[in-house]
């Protein structure tokens, strides 16, 4: 039989790489109302031209403190390996961690609502004056460059990866390219194959 | 068309089953959200889709607003409601349900070499969204230009990536492209 008893088992020292809590007194920690996050993550919402992601690690770490860098990496490394958009993962994972699933509903709702309203707004107002030559040229040149941002968050998030292990990298980001882009197939049937793909060649790259 | 179930009740179920697949953000799931409303349904151009993906890129926000952009064009607001929703709930609930457990997934050596394996599938995916939307934006040899110069802002500098928009708009406007 298992003892209940946690003074059982016989408590490990820290060691002295994982001894963090040692030489730092535990800080207070921070604990944001429902509000504190709805309000914190509409700010960086509203802010972030381009992207989210900058405004919301700075309102996160910097500004309102709630993580550390470190939590802040690792929750993001979380988030990034799930589906969905970074900060609006993000922002569900901070949530949660503070007010349960009343906090992720907060914290969706403030990253999420203002951008969804304004992105209405500006394509009503495109579609209305399309027809005027000046606003289509002026679209059509705004979306070749925005297709250019695309390709080159493609291009920066790639050279990590291909110098880690290029053998792995390179054929499974063209091969993926080719059926996604090229050859047009149904995203489920893309990440099927190229997952099952990639894992495999990962697999054997790590136990060699 | 009265046969047909309505643009909003297509466009729901495609985006709660992408929501789920969206690994890499909505930019990875973009070729996909193309090939449904351009080329499977009509709804729009090629050339309407990479615009209104400007317009989203252009809003200060999470990029995902090309949902919303979407559900908006194909069904009004409550489209754009009911595609922002879609695509952002599934996945939510994911991070929710995970975020409360990872710590029982901390060094299992499978979760390593999964995360190895999908990175550069990300990649390839990311790079396929900008592929297809460039092809839709293209217009000659001045589109490719500002498609060649947007990429290398992101690529090479750390200037805002806003500002590839703003000289394109004016540009646009101005009538040299």
């Amino acid at each position: 039989m298992d003892s209940p008893t946690p003074s059982a088992r016989t408590p490990t020292p820290p060691s002295p790489l994982e001894g963090e809590g040692a030489l730092h007194p535990e800080p207070v920690r921070p604990s944001p109302t429902e509000l504190d996050l709805f309000l914190g993550f509409l700010s960086a919402s509203v802010r972030g031209f381009g992207g989210v992601f900058v405004m919301g690690r700075r309102m996160l770490v910097e500004e309102r403190q709630w993580l550390t860098p470190e939590e802040f990496v690792e929750l993001l490394g979380v988030c990034q390996f799930l589906p969905g958009a970074n900060i609006v993962n993000l922002s569900v994972a901070v949530g949660q961690r503070f007010r349960g699933w009343k906090g992720s509903l907060a914290a969706l709702a403030g990253i999420l609502g203002m951008p969804a309203a304004l992105s209405v707004v500006l394509a009503a107002l495109f579609l209305k004056y399309a027809a005027i030559p000046q606003v289509a040229h002026a679209m059509g040149a705004v979306a070749a460059a925005a297709a250019g941002l695309v390709i080159g968050a493609a291009l920066k998030m790639a050279e990590p990866i291909f110098r880690k292990d290029w053998v792995l990298g390179v054929p499974v980001a063209v091969m993926t390219l080719g059926l996604a882009a090229v050859l047009r197939w149904p995203l489920p049937a893309v990440l099927l194959t190229m997952a099952l793909t990639g894992s495999a060649i990962a697999w054997v790259r790590r136990t060699r | 068309m009265s046969n047909t179930p309505s643009p909003l009740a297509q466009v729901a179920p495609q985006f709660l089953l992408l929501s789920v697949l969206a690994i890499g953000g909505v930019n990875a799931v973009t070729p996909e959200i193309q090939r449904q409303v351009v080329d499977l349904r009509h709804w729009m151009s090629a050339r309407e889709f990479s615009e209104l993906f400007a317009v989203a890129q252009a809003t200060p926000g999470p990029n995902m607003l090309i949902a919303t952009v979407v559900g908006w064009r194909v069904a009004g607001v409550l489209g754009a409601v009911v595609a922002t929703l879609c695509m952002c709930g599934p996945s939510s609930l994911i991070v929710y349900v995970v975020t409360r457990a990872w710590d029982r997934f901390k060094g299992r050596p499978w979760r390593q070499i999964v995360q190895d394996g999908m990175a550069p599938v990300v990649v390839g995916l990311i790079a396929s969204s900008g592929w297809i939307l460039a092809k839709g934006a293209d217009a000659g040899w001045k589109t490719a230009v500002l498609t060649a110069g947007g990429a290398l802002l992101v690529w090479r500098t750390r200037l805002n990536p806003l500002w590839a928009l703003g000289v394109a708009a004016a540009l646009g406007v101005a009538g040299v492209v």
